[in-house]
């Protein structure tokens, strides 16, 4: 906070626990008029939390809220709104099927006084104001229709524009482009100055570098550094978010790793070029049987849409896959599997089937290997119970409907599925997030036991511990491109983050 | 750990509750069914008889067989709401490509009964393929899909009649619609035979169970690498093929083909279905549900005229009963998912 002026919002001893969790410990954090406030720290760090406490969206926590001094207690998102506090969430909220205009107007539209819209009006001050972040768009165009980062612009414009004092701005960046970006942070300055409390969360150090005065660092539920962004770099910040002292629960990844020596065989998979609306700019790369290759990168760097690629779910706009040699174009999730690839998703729910035994969630995909017209449940439960016995799933019982499993079990069906007629190239899409210790390891083997047998893996993951935990070479992907690859050399988080 | 990681309490296998809430959307039609029969017996003396169970197998066999398609629609949450209308050009198809009575005033093409039924079959299966195409490859929702194929199909009925009746079709349908053999129908027994081939088919086949998994969830069927639009499109050509089958049964035995003959059959078809327990959101029920939900239609239409009921008042009653089979439809698909999450 710079010297001098009193905080327009002001947080103190703020606690928040979800179910015996605590996602906030006690953090203090101040704002003041005119000032743009960096926000850093890891997934779960507590930054969002914090962010959803000041917007009224949890409304229980345990701490003073003051506001121009006052306390204060939101008891929704609307009291806040009220107060002056506006948010852009991390996730897309736009309705696709209104057009710019209402999207910018969403809520409060202008109205006569008889209460009809005012439709030119709306459409005209949309414009401008979308101007002045340099979009030149129809105001009268279907949202749904542009592409993400307009959309997510015009997301931003809506609350820029709102008129609020205070606004919040979670991970607004990911989908746009460096220029649009340049002209984000011109008006962020512009509302700045005209004395507006700012609020900025971003997994780019640089862009909070740049346009931050002050910088807060979070880390597990706690705030652990405040400085003026003028005075920090970004490795002091990065060694705060992720903590040098050592008292860490698993390995923390901080050191230094060797990535191996390649010995890996052949190329199983070359990609080159691949480029898809904006989320993919021209990425290659190549993965070679007995190699775990990890690709890398913040939320929104184009790595889902990578995965859905590869798999056949999505269709690439340009550029060529080759598997084991062959230029490959895939129709259909279905000729990408015959071809020898697998995917598992990030969502557990988008690959299984809940209410089906865990058995037929088994077979599911290899039953044209099974049985050609009848099916052979006797043969299903076999091939079933080998997995279930391999990968050690609790209960051990193949007739019981997978929703009854626990979530790590249920992610160890969800690679069962591929493993008894295995593919050529397995795409892993977070393959441990949100599990415990115990059954991240299980998975960390059951990975270095289909590399033993010449399969070529792809990890794909937000979370720099997975990929370090897994890969023999890693891929850091920003902003729908290749960056950096790192392979036979020493790979730290640290250096991850940097790159990212 | 691994070990940790076991079945939460409560929710242990053969737990008695847990497995009536799981298995609410077969025991309730099934209690429907004994609860109108029983009812039915009580105030009409003249329900409970061998002559009328006959009747009333007569009575469900064409929406039998128009049902069975709609049952591997609607397990894959899916809905055809062109198969009256399938139905119906199929029956008139088969008719124009017979020799009618002179007075007949059809210009129609004469072929030998066995042509002109294949040319039937073939002309269903292509409206059945049109539904798929449109459904899978352009992606037009299959509500609005067949909504529109109702319309071609009415359309195709009235151009090859133009208002007029037909009587006469193939022996080989006359028999099989209108006849029957030591005692019983052949069109129950042709229903029945359907019936089992679509249960055989869903029950014990690999293509199946995919329809099963398409309808439980679409999303993890294609990312299981199956070929989901490959599935969903032969679902539909299944229901125009047996749509067809009962309409040309069905133009037998009502003994004419004209314009909008089937049009009660759309619902009847769905309702039998649906309130059989046949989940609309897919992946849940099968034939076996289908068949329950048949014969509660049945009992309850033939019923109420045993009961000498205004026959105004019966349409009321039909709707009111369709709803209740919807509300307990939905609300054992709500029941089932708390079971699972």
């Amino acid at each position: 906070m710079p010297q001098g002026r009193s905080p327009i919002l002001e947080l103190q001893g703020i606690t928040k626990a979800f179910g015996g969790v605590e996602a906030l410990r006690g953090v203090d954090f101040a704002l003041c008029a005119g000032e743009i406030h960096g926000l850093v720290g890891e997934n779960g760090a507590g930054k969002s939390t914090l962010m959803k406490v000041i917007a009224g969206v949890h409304t229980e926590f345990s701490g003073r809220f003051l506001l121009d001094g006052h306390e204060t207690h939101f008891r929704s998102a609307r009291d806040a709104r009220a107060a002056g506090i506006a948010m852009v969430h991390q996730e897309l909220s736009v309705v696709p099927d209104l057009s710019v205009a209402e999207n910018v107007f969403l809520g409060q539209q202008p109205t006569n006084r008889f209460g009809l819209v005012q439709w030119r009006r709306m459409a005209r001050e949309a414009g401008e104001q979308l101007k002045r972040l340099g979009i030149d768009v129809d105001p009268y165009s279907r949202l749904g229709d542009l592409p993400i980062g307009l959309q997510q612009l015009i997301e931003i414009a809506r609350v820029l524009f709102s008129g609020a004092r205070i606004i919040i701005l979670d991970e607004p960046t990911s989908a746009l482009s460096p220029p649009e970006v340049e002209r984000l942070f011109a008006t962020l300055r512009q509302l700045r100055d005209a004395g507006t409390g700012i609020v900025f969360i971003s997994h780019f150090i640089e862009d909070i570098l740049r346009v931050s005065d002050t910088v807060t660092v979070f880390r597990n539920g706690r705030k652990v550094a405040e400085t003026a962004a003028a005075s920090t770099t970004k490795g002091a910040l990065i060694e705060a978010m992720i903590g040098r002292d050592g008292k860490a629960l698993e390995h923390s990844y901080s050191d230094d790793l060797m990535l191996p020596p390649s010995n890996a065989g052949s190329v199983v998979l070359k990609v080159d070029q691949l480029t898809f609306a904006r989320s993919l700019r021209a990425v290659s790369f190549e993965a070679r049987a007995g190699e775990v290759l990890g690709i890398y990168g913040f939320m929104g760097c184009g790595q889902q849409e990578l995965s859905r690629i590869l798999f056949g779910k999505l269709k690439p706009d340009g550029g060529s896959l080759a598997v084991d040699g062959r230029r490959r174009t895939f129709g259909s999730t279905a000729s990408a599997r015959r071809a020898g690839i697998a995917l598992v998703p990030e969502s557990r729910r988008a690959m299984l089937f809940h209410q089906e035994p865990v058995y037929k969630n088994i077979t599911i995909s290899i039953l044209d290997r099974i049985s050609s017209v009848l099916l052979k449940p006797a043969r299903e439960r076999a091939i079933a119970m080998r997995q279930v016995e391999q990968l050690q799933i609790r209960p051990p019982v193949v007739g019981l409907d997978l929703g009854m499993l626990s979530g790590g079990n249920q992610q160890k069906v969800a690679l069962a599925k591929w493993l008894t007629f295995p593919p050529r190239l397995l795409v892993l899409c977070e393959p441990t997030r949100g599990m415990d210790v115990g059954a991240k390891n299980d998975v960390i083997n059951i990975v270095r036991d289909l590399r033993a047998k010449g399969l070529a893996i792809i990890v794909l993951s937000t979370e720099p511990e997975t990929v370090l935990s897994l890969a023999d070479r890693i891929v850091v992907m920003k902003r729908g491109a290749v960056v950096r690859e790192f392979a036979n050399e020493a790979v730290s988080k640290d250096r991850l983050l940097e790159a990212a | 750990m691994a070990s940790s990681e076991t079945v939460p309490a409560g929710r242990k296998r053969g737990g008695v509750a847990p497995f009536l809430r799981s298995q609410m959307r077969n025991i309730a039609p099934f209690l429907t069914l004994i609860f109108l029969s029983g009812f039915f017996a009580a105030a009409s003396p003249s329900f409970a008889t061998l002559d009328n169970l006959g009747n009333i197998l007569t009575q469900v066999s064409v929406t039998g067989i128009i049902a069975v398609g709609l049952t591997f629609v609607i397990l894959c949450a899916e809905i055809d709401l062109s198969i009256a209308s399938i139905a119906n050009v199929t029956g008139i198809a088969v008719a124009y490509f017979t020799m009618q009575e002179s007075y007949v005033n059809i210009a129609n093409f004469p072929m030998p009964g066995w042509v002109a039924v294949l040319l039937a079959l073939v002309l269903c299966a292509l409206l059945g393929v049109v539904n798929a195409l449109g459904l899978t490859l352009i992606g037009i929702p299959s509500f609005i899909m067949t909504l529109a194929m109702m319309q071609i199909a009415a359309g195709i009925s009235a151009l090859l009649v133009r208002g007029q009746i037909a009587y006469k079709v193939p022996d080989v349908i006359a028999t099989l619609g209108s006849g029957s053999i030591g005692g019983i129908p052949w069109i129950v027994i042709v229903a029945a035979l359907m019936l089992l081939a679509g249960h055989l088919v869903l029950t014990y086949t690999r293509f199946g169970r995919y329809v099963y998994m398409v309808g439980g969830n679409r999303e993890a069927a294609e990312y299981s690498g199956l070929n989901v639009n490959l599935i969903l499109g032969s679902v539909m050509v299944i229901a125009a093929v047996c749509s067809g089958i009962g309409g040309m049964l069905g133009v037998a035995h009502f003994g004419s083909a004209q314009q909008n003959e089937f049009d009660s059959y759309l619902l009847d078809s769905i309702a039998a279905v649906v309130v059989g327990g046949t989940s609309l959101f897919g992946g849940r029920g099968g034939i076996g549900n289908t068949i329950v939900g048949l014969f509660v239609l049945g009992v309850l239409n033939n019923g109420l005229d045993h009961v000498n009921i205004d026959s105004f008042l019966k349409i009321l009653i039909r709707g009111l009963i369709l709803l209740a089979a919807l509300v307990i439809n939905v609300y054992a698909q709500r029941l089932r998912a708390r079971t699972a999450e």
